[in-house]
């Protein structure tokens, strides 16, 4: 049977695409952990390995910390290394979240957004990657299996890049994305090979010529010097991410960039969202367009590093905005996304009203309709100049929960 | 969204209902039309009753919540009804196929259908076991939805599924002429009340 | 069997200059273990003493490859590194033979970092992990571990008006590992030097996991004049509190039996950890400290007779 892959368009499953793209990248070392749902992923990857299909060496370790340590290891000995992980794994490794980011390692995970426990769920929410949203990785979210297959083949681009050297995390919302079949536009085994490039590796424990100490312990002479060394890289990755994104578009015309904006350029009220629920909104968009209505939406793909800039320019002009959280960090005004796109635009004369939804915790459906609803608190905000939310704090609305 | 059609599938953990809806999207695509196709998750285990569902639209779909309204209910295991509401969210004009060695005029009555509702039945297990050799109702079932909906070219549909069915199952020539003939009769055999 | 002289001639794997306490006995450990080894290394160590004071940026002591990553999973880092190794030699990537050495302390090995231990000597990747057992937590100042013997004083386990030390017994890990069956577990300690050395040699050529639980005097922890560190480990295993032997594909050798065995309260009396056990009212934990060390000597003597 042929195992080589060509570009066309087959049905896959979220996870079968990021599966897909990593048997492509052909990655030297994979770590391997269990965790609903993204299970299938290593599932189908280490069947690639089975059939000889990719030259991956898969540690099939004994917990998520031991994957991210393994992933580690394997990236500072100089091999190009993945893991895939979801909720209470990424949770469980939150250490070495910020180890493999501070050792500048770049390690690309496919990540299957599921809600945090407790109480434990297996759906989907975003609080399992916006708990780690500190660790120094990029963090980039996908819409769609497309978008799944096409972000994990740019981030090996991304991470590697000598300008970058950060660790990425392929975000997709668990079962809608995970275990849903869509149709993918496929590379060519070759295209990936030559887009995705030999890995080069900055440095190597295996180049015992040349040894190094990696991991070294900072006192407080150094340990600040070192860690502002990590944010230029940090945030230069946003030219790196929508350069690799506009490559990408020029040579299997699909461009990609910090954000999508969706019919935003003329629109006066608009909402912010990240992940699968903007492929609905679209859907309402285009209807209330349809109406006159003038909406719009920025489909937020990078999360971190937050393009704080780029994000309150598009929003600025805007009368009304909603950003929609699927998570709620029990921690300040609204969920994550609404508190940095507030402060985002706090310096800016012109700024729209700025209200915060939460909304899907633990896979709780978003539809038409409560998308339809914010549209239509954000038309009211617009005519009355001012948000008149009712609920429990003054700004943030929970959209779909029984109260 | 003109031309988007949902489909629900109802089955018991293990039989197939799952593969039922990724099956469907696999032909739609083959036609050139966009689907998603994708199970709902639970605890649930071998037995306990699942669900899954498509859409097939000519136009790209973005939609991602869940499906409510679906205009076309496919029943796997017939002992469903009445544990579960398989009729819930159907439409007045909305279609019900159930895989039961009963005629569909049982059906109309108890399942409380509108004038305008259809239901239609095939023995979709018996068929499975004299083509296939196994009680796996999702193959033949495909032949009754396309039949009945019309939603694609059967002939096309019989044909790509022969062909990666060949591709799969290249060594096994008899499992490929097993599979065609279960869609082929499921589709002679449908009726509705 | 090693020279001295050849082992001496091998040059320096780890500098002077680093911070580890005088009388520290893990410097030692290493520098038997690095000139043990025939082929170049990647060494990894978990956060504890020998992590911190090797490695106080901008300096390092090693000079071999050598990464940190965090406390319970240097087991789980050295098997990333072995695993790329494995891969890139695989794709003729990589040509050089390498051996892969982790070191733990007893709170990165026995208890905290038992899990990722278990897993890499499961999977078996080609590693030795070296835990050095100082009996307690000592990098953070002395806590109990399930290695520090029982009636030990720690910070954790004090001694009171109403307490005594430690309650438990230690943790045998070793015969944890034997139970692996991890082709190559032995114990060993630096003040028998060419014992331990022996013992890294056969380790390293194992084509798989290899262990050796290493007895890691503390000056600072047990509590003894820094110029005796070798003498304490000596009289450690000549008292049979830290037996010497290996288990070869499960065949169990006792490689050291001590001419005469040394009653352990001679061994403890030296240690100020065990100071309060020498008051009146404690003789049957004296006792019992004794029992336990032989009944685990004549079960060791037991086992190397079997044939297995």
């Amino acid at each position: 049977m042929s195992t080589k892959v060509v570009r066309e368009r087959i049905a896959l499953t979220g996870n079968e695409a990021a599966a897909l793209a990593m048997k492509q990248i052909n990655p030297d070392v994979c770590a391997a952990y269990p965790i609903t749902p993204a299970t299938e992923i290593m599932q189908i990857f280490a069947q690639y390995v089975a059939d000889g299909q990719v030259n991956t060496e898969l540690v099939t370790v004994e917990s998520e910390h031991s994957a991210m340590s393994a992933t580690i290891g394997a990236a500072a000995a100089g091999a190009r290394s993945m893991t895939a992980t979801s909720s209470q794994g990424l949770a469980l490794m939150w250490e070495m979240l910020y180890i493999a980011s501070g050792l500048r390692l770049p390690i690309v995970m496919p990540m299957v957004n599921r809600a945090l426990s407790a109480p434990i769920n297996i759906h989907c929410d975003h609080s399992d990657s916006m708990g780690a949203r500190d660790a120094g990785w990029i963090h980039i979210f996908c819409e769609n299996g497309q978008e799944v297959y096409d972000s994990t083949i740019q981030a090996i681009r991304i991470s590697e890049h000598p300008d970058v050297l950060l660790p990425s995390m392929v975000n997709f919302d668990g079962f809608i994305i995970s275990h849903a079949m869509e149709p993918v536009n496929t590379l060519d085994d070759e295209d990936v090979k030559r887009f995705i490039g030999p890995y080069r590796p900055t440095y190597q424990l295996l180049d015992v010529d040349h040894p190094i100490t990696v991991g070294a312990i900072d006192l407080t002479d150094y340990y600040f010097e070192h860690k502002r060394a990590q944010v230029e890289p940090t945030f230069g990755a946003w030219k790196i991410i929508e350069q690799v994104g506009e490559e990408f578009g020029r040579k299997f015309g699909r461009k990609y960039g910090l954000f999508e904006d969706y019919r935003l350029d003329d629109a006066e009220i608009a909402i912010v969202v990240l992940g699968s629920t903007a492929g609905t909104a679209k859907v309402v968009i285009d209807q209330l367009r349809a109406k006159g209505v003038k909406a719009g939406m920025l489909k937020l793909r990078i999360f971190r590093p937050f393009p704080h800039k780029q994000i309150a320019e598009a929003l600025s002009g805007m009368k009304a905005v909603a950003v929609l959280d699927r998570s709620e960090g029990m921690a300040s005004m609204g969920g994550p996304v609404f508190a940095e796109i507030r402060s985002a635009l706090y310096d800016y004369d012109k700024r729209p009203i700025t209200v915060n939804y939460v909304y899907g915790l633990g896979g709780r459906d978003i539809t038409l309709a409560h998308i339809n609803s914010v549209y239509g608190d954000l038309q009211r905000f617009a005519a009355e100049g001012k948000p008149t939310v009712d609920s429990i704090s003054d700004l943030v609305t929970y959209l779909g929960v029984r109260e | 969204m003109p031309n988007m059609m949902e489909i629900r599938w109802h089955g018991r953990g293990g039989q197939g209902a799952k593969t039922a809806a990724l099956l469907v999207g696999d032909a739609v695509l083959s036609q050139g039309k966009h689907m998603q196709a994708f199970p709902e998750y639970g605890p649930e285990r071998m037995g306990a009753p699942v669900q899954s569902f498509n859409r097939i639209s000519d136009a790209p779909i973005t939609l991602h919540c869940h499906v409510t309204n679906p205009s076309v209910v496919v029943v796997l295991d017939p002992t469903l009804i009445g544990a579960t509401d398989v009729t819930a969210g159907l439409p007045n004009d909305g279609i019900i196929i159930i895989n039961t060695d009963r005629p569909a005029s049982d059906f109309r009555e108890k399942l409380g259908l509108e004038n305008g509702q259809k239901v239609y039945t095939v023995d979709a297990s018996k068929i499975a076991r004299e083509t296939i050799g196994r009680d796996i109702p999702n193959t033949p079932m495909l032949g009754a939805l396309i039949r009945v909906t019309g939603m694609l070219d059967f002939d096309a549909m019989l044909e790509d599924t022969r062909h990666k069915l060949e591709k799969k199952f290249r060594s096994k020539p008899g499992v490929v002429e097993g599979n065609v003939q279960a869609i082929q009769r499921a589709a002679q055999e449908v009726k509705s009340d | 069997m090693a020279s001295l002289k050849e082992l001496a001639k091998k040059g320096e794997f780890l500098t002077g200059g680093h911070r580890a306490c005088a009388g520290c006995t893990f410097p030692q450990i290493i520098r038997q273990t690095l000139a043990a080894a025939d082929t170049p290394v990647v060494v990894g160590a978990s956060t504890g003493c020998m992590e911190v004071t090797t490695t106080i940026f901008p300096y390092t002591a090693w000079k071999v490859p050598f990464i940190h990553s965090a406390f319970e999973n240097v087991a789980a880092t050295i098997s990333g590194v072995e695993a790329a190794y494995r891969s890139l030699k695989r794709q003729g990537k990589y040509d050089k033979e390498v051996r892969f050495i982790a070191f733990g302390g007893d709170g990165g090995t026995y208890d905290i970092g038992l899990q990722s231990l278990s897993g890499a000597m499961e999977r078996g990747h080609r590693m030795l992990y070296i835990c050095y057992n100082n009996e307690a937590y000592m990098n953070t100042g002395i806590q109990r571990s399930s290695a520090t013997p029982m009636g030990a004083h720690t910070t954790t386990s004090p001694t009171g008006s109403a307490s005594t030390g430690k309650k438990q017994y230690s943790k045998d890990l070793t015969a944890i590992l034997i139970a692996h069956n991890v082709p190559y577990v032995a114990q060993a300690s630096p003040s028998h030097w060419n014992d331990l050395v022996t013992k890294v040699q056969k380790a390293l050529a194992t084509d798989g996991p290899s262990f050796i639980n290493v007895l890691m005097p503390c000056r600072l922890g047990w509590a003894f004049d820094p110029k005796i560190a070798m003498q304490i480990a000596r009289d450690a295993v000549n008292s049979c509190h830290w037996p010497l032997y290996e288990v070869v594909d499960g065949n169990y050798k006792v490689t050291y039996t001590p001419k005469e065995k040394m009653p352990a309260a001679d061994f403890m009396k030296q240690l100020t950890k065990f100071r309060h056990l020498f008051q009146p009212g404690n003789e049957a934990l004296v006792e019992g400290l004794q029992a336990e060390i032989d009944r685990r000597w004549e079960r060791l003597q037991k086992l190397a007779a079997m044939e297995c």
